[in-house]
């Protein structure tokens, strides 16, 4: 099979949804593929809805409907050739996808750090947490602690106490001095204040503790307690859950498959969003963290760059910039502290899909080098949470992005029956 | 200021770190230059397979020694050299080919190596995910597969532990006349000087017949009992042989970790890294006509390497002719994880003057400088 379209959005958060409706408004055919079942990406999983926040472009989606077209549960995992990407169904299905333009909006994950016990059953990222519990997870009546850095952390809390859990208490690696100040330009903010104040409400009862982190987590065969620090103090608590989880990592693969400059480790982009490969667009948390507000600006003026709407994409580009200011912010508020990187003993796993203690990387000096003789970075998950990791702990970049993006079946990586050389895939390009 | 040895060793793959091992071992003082990772060329991207071959006598001499080599050092290997003795199955689709296991087995046979020939139902028994209805195979219990990197580091440890000297990250510039000049200043008087460093060798010696050869492999999530012998097809003699134009052959190995390693594809005149559709379609295909379930498994990665590949598919071993001081130790194309220890050994045998366990001569560099002379 394969489908066509004028304009694909890799991504169905909410860079992709505001990138695909402002190009179906400017008349153009698009695509939205995202491997969840439903639009919405990170922070509304639930998809969107005719009331709340997402009310706006709920409407707005559904006025341009028949120019969108909604591949959900689909991966893409190869980009076999000029303006061709391959992707997988969630039954295995193959097919080839080719776009004029293309518009990455691939979001981030969350970011995870090594400590003794942090593989033990019931220890979960934050937002993965979450997740489950929206999926059905009972965490009724359970003890859970919140840990790590990131204005995540309080929502995620707030998000499982209205469930039912527990929650004993939330640990922000970062200071309260610097917290302090990111309250500050939030107070500049009103939306931004009012959607901290609601979670502040939700979570008044829950201690939250600054300059505190998890140095380790026990129990047998899944978590019983963990140990917190916090300045000098060391000390123990009993939990059910530890849901951790250290800001977020954008999700980059793609773009770099597709050749795309990274810069800093995000997708480097121009002022319309373009990055540094012809027709290929990058909005959202893959160009910079910078929260769901960013996001959206950069989604519009990405798709209405793409439908060749310059002028129109101009009109975001301020509240683009004041938006980029609060991202800056948050990097700054939640810079992961040194001590950090002193966490993990030698025997702690590092590479989870591997089994790699950090005992066994301290010998390497580069990302390759670790990994071809650990082997930490090799599993199915392909450096995804221990890049991130060793990135922190070792100042390590990961080498080239390989096919498939995702793992795939062996018969996605051969779907494509190569057209190169006997028709005009090449002459396109060239023109 | 120069430093002085008796030999030094460009580049750190599996072949350089087999050669630099066995300099120490003879006594000499020994060094190493490696640009980049150790074990990070052709040898992160070959399959690992350590595997007889017999395409000529000579190569059946070489591969086969060198296979002797490795059951030998093999309990010494670390757990992270992956070595496993899961054998050789050359699987036969016809009776056609059927025909090719019975020539082959005599050849191995007259070569002291042990072989078994399966017919369809042993097959079927042997490997079950084989697609049903193939003549049979030959099995080749001695061959094994280990994990290039892994290996190198090895005997690069090794080396280290009798005395060699690493340069790491250091660029060789220029190398001749027993003097090397390093990208990073430093100068090197060496008595003997062993350009291994792969497909790239040509460009510190000019005039070597190298050409890059291309290949591709595909790596799956783990599936452990799936393969249980690295499985080759027997028209890969025929397919991966083609001088000219690419080929795909049927060839997957079973990975101790439980995953399973796909290949195997060849290409001339190819100089990018990249992925090349075509090319990996081509041979997955092949792969899933003799092997269909594996289509249904998870692939986590592809890449590719460049093998460096001679005329005649023999390495070039041995001194250089047209420089007393120099020495080449490349040239081993598809082979040289097989032959780096053989390669080692023969060279090491040659500086000390010593009977080698095999005649030297097929390997010689000279061979072509002769028929250019000739021709
Ligand atoms: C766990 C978590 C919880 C969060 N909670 C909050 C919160 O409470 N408040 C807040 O302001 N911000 C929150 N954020 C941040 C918020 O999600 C982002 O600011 C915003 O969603 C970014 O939008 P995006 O479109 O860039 O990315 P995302 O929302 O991440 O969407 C990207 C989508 O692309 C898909 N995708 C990626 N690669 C491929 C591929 N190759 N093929 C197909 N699909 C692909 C992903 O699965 C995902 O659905 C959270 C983020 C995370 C990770
Ligand atoms: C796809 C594929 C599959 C294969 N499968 C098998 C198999 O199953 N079995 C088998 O036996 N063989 C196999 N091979 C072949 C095998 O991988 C190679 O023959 C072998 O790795 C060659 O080792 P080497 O040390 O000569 O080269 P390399 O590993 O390439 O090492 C050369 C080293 O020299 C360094 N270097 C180069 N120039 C300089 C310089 N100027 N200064 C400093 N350093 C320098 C390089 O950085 C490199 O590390 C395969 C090869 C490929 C590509």
């Amino acid at each position: 099979m394969s489908l066509s379209f004028e304009i694909v959005v890799a991504g169905g958060g909410p860079a992709g949804i505001a990138a695909a409706i402002v190009a179906a408004e400017s008349g153009k055919r698009v695509a939205i593929v995202d491997d969840n079942p439903r639009l919405g990406g990170q922070i509304w999983r639930g998809g969107l809805t005719p009331s709340g926040e997402t009310k706006e472009w709920h409407k707005r989606l559904e006025a341009c409907a028949s120019l969108i077209t909604h591949l959900p549960g689909v991966r893409i995992v190869d980009h076999p050739a000029p303006r061709t990407l391959v992707a997988e169904a969630a039954d295995g299905v193959a097919f080839t996808i080719e776009y004029g333009k293309l518009i990455l909006a691939t979001g981030a994950r969350e970011g995870f750090l090594p400590f003794p016990g942090w593989t033990l059953p019931n220890v979960m990222g934050a937002g993965a947490l979450q997740a489950m519990v929206k999926s059905g997870l009972s965490v009724e009546g359970k003890r859970v602690v919140v840990a790590g850095t990131g204005p995540l952390l309080m929502a995620v809390a707030a998000y499982l106490r209205h469930a039912g859990a527990k929650v004993l208490m939330v640990c922000e690696q970062a200071s309260l001095g610097r917290l302090a100040r990111f309250g500050m330009t939030l107070a500049r903010d009103r939306d931004k204040l009012l959607q901290t104040l609601r979670y502040g409400r939700e979570t008044i009862s829950i201690p939250f503790r600054t300059s505190c982190w998890p140095v380790a987590a026990s129990g047998a065969e899944k978590l019983t307690g963990i140990t917190l620090r916090q300045r000098r103090r060391q000390w123990q608590l009993a939990c059910d859950y530890l849901a951790c989880g250290f800001h977020l990592v954008p999700n980059t693969e793609l773009a770099s498959l597709l050749g795309c400059r990274l810069q800093d480790g995000f997708v480097a982009v121009d002022e319309t969003q373009s990055t540094s490969v012809p027709d290929v667009y990058c909005a959202g948390e893959a160009t910079g963290i910078g929260g769901v507000e960013l996001s959206l600006l950069e989604g519009q003026i990405a798709g209405l760059a793409a439908a060749g709407r310059h002028d129109q994409s101009r009109t975001h580009f301020r509240a683009r910039s004041r938006a980029q200011g609060f991202a800056s912010t948050l990097a700054q508020t939640f810079a992961l502290r040194s001590e950090l990187r002193s966490i993990p003993t030698p025997e702690t796993i590092v590479c989870r899909c591997e089994d790699v203690p950090l005992r066994d990387l301290l010998q390497h000096t580069s990302w390759r080098s670790a990994k071809l003789h650990t082997r930490c970075g090799m599993g199915p998950c392909q450096g995804r949470i221990c890049g991130a990791a060793t990135h922190f702990l070792f100042g390590w970049n990961q080498d080239s992005v390989r096919p498939p993006v995702f793992p795939a079946r062996v018969s996605t990586l051969a779907h494509f029956t190569h057209k190169l050389r006997d028709n005009d895939f090449e002459a396109k390009e060239t023109q | 200021m120069t430093q002085r040895y008796d030999a030094v060793v460009i580049g750190a793959g599996i072949v350089g770190a087999a050669c630099a091992r066995e300099c120490a071992q003879a006594g000499m003082r020994t060094a190493i230059i490696e640009q980049g990772t150790i074990g990070g060329g052709a040898t992160a991207a070959g399959m690992g397979h350590i595997v007889v071959m017999d395409d000529s006598p000579a190569q059946l001499a070489l591969t086969r020694y060198s296979q002797l080599l490795w059951s030998d050092l093999a309990s010494q290997l670390p757990p992270s050299a992956e070595y496993e003795t899961c054998g050789t199955l050359w699987v036969a689709a016809d009776e056609e080919e059927m025909a090719e296991v019975l020539r082959k087995q005599e050849l191995y046979r007259s070569a002291g190596v042990p072989v078994e020939v399966l017919d369809q139902a042993q097959l079927r028994e042997a490997e079950p995910n084989l697609r049903p209805g193939l003549a049979g195979a030959l099995l080749i219990q001695s061959d094994a597969v280990l994990y290039p990197s892994a290996a190198a580091l090895h005997l690069l440890n090794q080396a280290i532990e009798q005395g060699a000297d690493l340069c790491a990250g250091a660029h060789v510039l220029h190398c001749g006349n027993g003097s090397l000049q390093l990208s990073d200043g430093t100068t090197f008087a060496a008595d003997r000087i062993i350009n291994a460093a792969g497909a790239l060798a040509g460009a510190l010696t000019p005039g070597l017949q190298i050409r890059k050869r291309k290949g591709h492999l595909v790596i799956t999530d783990r599936y452990p009992g799936f393969v249980r012998h690295q499985l080759v097809e027997l028209g890969y003699l025929k397919s991966a042989h083609s001088v000219s134009g690419d080929s795909v052959a049927f060839n997957v190995q079973p990975r101790k970790t439980g995953q399973i390693l796909i290949g195997s594809s060849r290409q001339y005149d190819e100089e990018s890294p990249g992925i090349e559709s075509r090319i990996l379609t081509a041979m997955l295909d092949r792969v899933g006509q003799y092997m269909p379930g594996i289509a249904e498994l998870s692939a986590i990665r592809s890449w590719t390497g460049f093998r460096a590949a001679t005329p005649d598919k023999l390495p070039l071993i041995g001194p250089d002719e047209r420089d007393p001081t120099l020495f080449l130790a490349t040239g081993h194309e598809g082979l040289g994880i097989t032959t780096s220890l053989a390669t080692a050994r023969l060279l090491a045998d040659h500086f000390r003057g010593a009977a080698p366990a095999i005649p030297l001569d097929p390997y010689l560099p000279s061979r072509f400088a002769a028929e250019a002379a000739h021709a």
